[in-house]
């Protein structure tokens, strides 16, 4: 048996001068939940290289690809300009912290944060503020790419900005997903798998030719697809300037991907807070 | 006087709390008083229920049966009253091992309502506290276990908490460590007066530290006390003796030898309690030697909490390293 030499000390008594616990607030919480959040990004740049380097590898080699193929068969196609929002959701769909929050539900950490007066929901809510953060600042390189090769927006500056703000909500939708398989599993591994959601919502829509240009069922498959008109609304803005009603659909088609992946992250979200 | 008024005088009053999982009871009623100021070390093997209790009264899980007032707020009608007033070290250093010492601490003092300045200011208070030095300024997944208990403790401790759960504290930890989480334990409870739950498989441990012990088996309580009284309670002295054979054939020889209490036989063992254990010691030999049990090792000494557990449960206390060290 070992034995532990254990005397205890005698130090003179100490003072402290931390004022009366409170809860910090909502807003307070949320703030705090997000920079820490943020905080982890630099600290996990395997979450956030691969999306951004797949995302620009596919968009300049498709346009070699299909650039002259695509422009010679569809009169006045920029198939560069049209290429553009295909990377874009190529590099955010898909990007959260849902696997850092999972880590911290094994490690012990989120019971760590329950323990405290921290509100449940701005747990979840600073994560997905800097979720939309990481969104935003993965779209600029991808949109500066995009105006080296010469692409420009019809809508201009605004419409740069009204851009990389779609991108965001449709990174933030996205990511609902990936929250409510980590928060009720619990399981790493199960939040990887969230990505093969990605397929189907990337693949079988308008992402390489027109929507009138797909044939028989992956046509009809694109129609129901949100993808498809978030696409349609992005590339209005890069290709024909303000179109109202495909930005007013691709506002819709996040709206519907969103009610779907929140309910059921929030959902989970109040499974792992329940308490029985 | 009235129930809440009652309540206050306890850090801690439990009534017959209860928890089933899946019709397992894990913890079945469960009766605690614990006084302001007091160390109380709750003591049992794993799986008897301690962190299950634990998490009930840190408001993590709700009890399905009984109730709790913790730091003066039932833990089911009102946990965020209670979340503010306790510090918790939960069984697992449960830490972000991304983030710095410092980065963890502050953003712990900011979730309880602090400053920004004050979070900071609190964070260096916290890190003489513990002594992790410039430690505090790396990336907690390079601390040592030791240090990261030790982390874990100031955490719970940011908001300057006047009762503090720690859920096994000391387990894994090296002699070292552990000593230095047994001073750190002991000074914030006589500087600071700060009433300290403690759970821990180790029998040392609690009769180092605790003023007043509870035993869980099975999860129930089996006995309570000061662990000088819980030792009293098996006798003054406990003689061990190992045999050759059954020990449970020796035992009729040893309990008609005067001074001898009380008699456990387990496999090879027998664990005599006895009033005087040097005047009965000699019996004690003579009575095996005359029944022709072959004695291979025998032992006199002061009981411990292990035999206070043997005796109520018919089980020596295990725990965790010692079923690492059986495989």
């Amino acid at each position: 048996m070992t034995t532990i030499d254990f005397t205890p000390d005698a130090a003179p008594a100490r003072r402290t001068t931390v004022p009366e616990p409170r809860p910090a607030g909502f807003i307070a919480d949320t703030v705090t939940i997000a920079g820490r959040a943020l905080r982890g990004v630099p600290r996990d740049l395997e979450a956030v290289t691969p999306p951004i380097f797949i995302a620009l590898f596919f968009f300049l080699v498709n346009i070699a690809t299909l650039q002259r193929l695509t422009e010679n068969q569809i009169a006045g196609f920029d198939f560069k300009a049209f290429q553009l929002p295909t990377a874009i959701l190529l590099g955010v769909t898909g990007v959260s912290r849902a696997p850092a929050l999972v880590l911290d539900v094994q490690n012990g950490y989120f019971d760590r944060l329950l323990l405290t007066p921290v509100r449940r929901l701005a747990i979840l809510l600073g994560h997905m503020t800097a979720d939309i953060t990481v969104a935003s600042a993965l779209i600029i390189p991808i949109t500066i790419v995009g105006f080296i090769i010469g692409i420009r927006f019809e809508a201009g500056p605004l419409g740069v900005l009204a851009f990389i703000a779609l991108g965001a909500l449709w990174s933030l939708a996205f990511s609902g997903f990936g929250y409510a398989i980590a928060l009720k599993t619990g399981n790493p591994a199960a939040v990887n798998s969230s990505f093969l959601l990605f397929f189907p919502f990337l693949f079988l829509t308008s992402s390489y030719v027109p929507r009138d240009q797909l044939s028989g069922w992956l046509g009809v498959v694109a129609a129901w697809n949100p993808v498809t008109y978030l696409l349609e609304g992005l590339r209005s803005l890069v290709v024909d300037g303000w179109q109202w009603q495909a930005l007013g659909k691709a506002l819709l088609a996040i709206a519907v991907v969103a009610t779907v992946s929140m309910t059921l992250c929030f959902g989970a979200l109040r499974g792992r807070v329940r308490r029985s | 006087m009235s129930a809440r008024a009652q309540a206050n005088r306890f850090a801690i009053q439990a009534t017959k709390l209860v928890r089933e999982f899946n019709g397992v009871t894990a913890v079945d009623g469960v009766d605690l008083e614990i006084n302001e100021g007091e160390i109380y070390g709750f003591l049992g093997p794993n799986g008897a229920g301690k962190t299950t209790t634990v998490r009930m009264l840190c408001t993590l899980l709700a009890p399905t049966g009984g109730h709790a007032i913790v730091a003066g707020y039932d833990v089911v009608d009102n946990p965020g009253a209670v979340r503010l007033r306790i510090g918790v070290a939960l069984q697992e250093a449960s830490l972000d091992p991304k983030q710095t010492g410092e980065e963890l601490l502050r953003l712990q003092g900011r979730l309880y309502g602090l400053s920004k300045s004050v979070a900071r200011t609190r964070a260096a208070e916290l890190a003489d506290l513990i002594d992790l030095g410039d430690a505090l300024h790396r990336p907690i997944s390079t601390y040592s276990g030791g240090m990261k208990r030790r982390l874990d403790l100031a955490a719970a401790l940011v908001h300057n908490p006047g009762l503090l759960f720690l859920d096994e504290p000391t387990t894994g930890l090296d002699p070292v460590s552990r000593a230095a989480v047994w001073q750190e334990v002991s000074r914030l409870n006589r500087e600071f007066g700060v009433t300290i739950f403690l759970t821990t498989q180790y029998l040392e441990e609690a009769d180092a530290l605790a003023d007043r012990v509870g035993i869980i088996d099975a999860g129930q309580i089996v006995a309570e006390g000061t662990p000088t009284e819980l030792k009293r309670s098996i006798g003054t002295d406990v003689i061990i003796v190992r045999v050759d054979g059954d020990a449970a054939i020796a035992r009729p020889a040893v309990e008609r030898v005067p001074g001898v209490i009380q008699v456990e036989a387990r496999r090879h063992e027998l664990v005599i309690s006895t009033t005087d254990g040097p005047a009965t010691v000699s019996g004690v030999a003579v009575a095996l030697s005359s029944s022709g049990t072959t004695v291979r090792d025998l032992t006199l000494r002061t009981p411990t909490l292990d035999d206070v557990f043997l005796e109520l449960t018919g089980n020596r206390f295990q725990h965790d390293d010692d079923q690492e060290a059986a495989k």
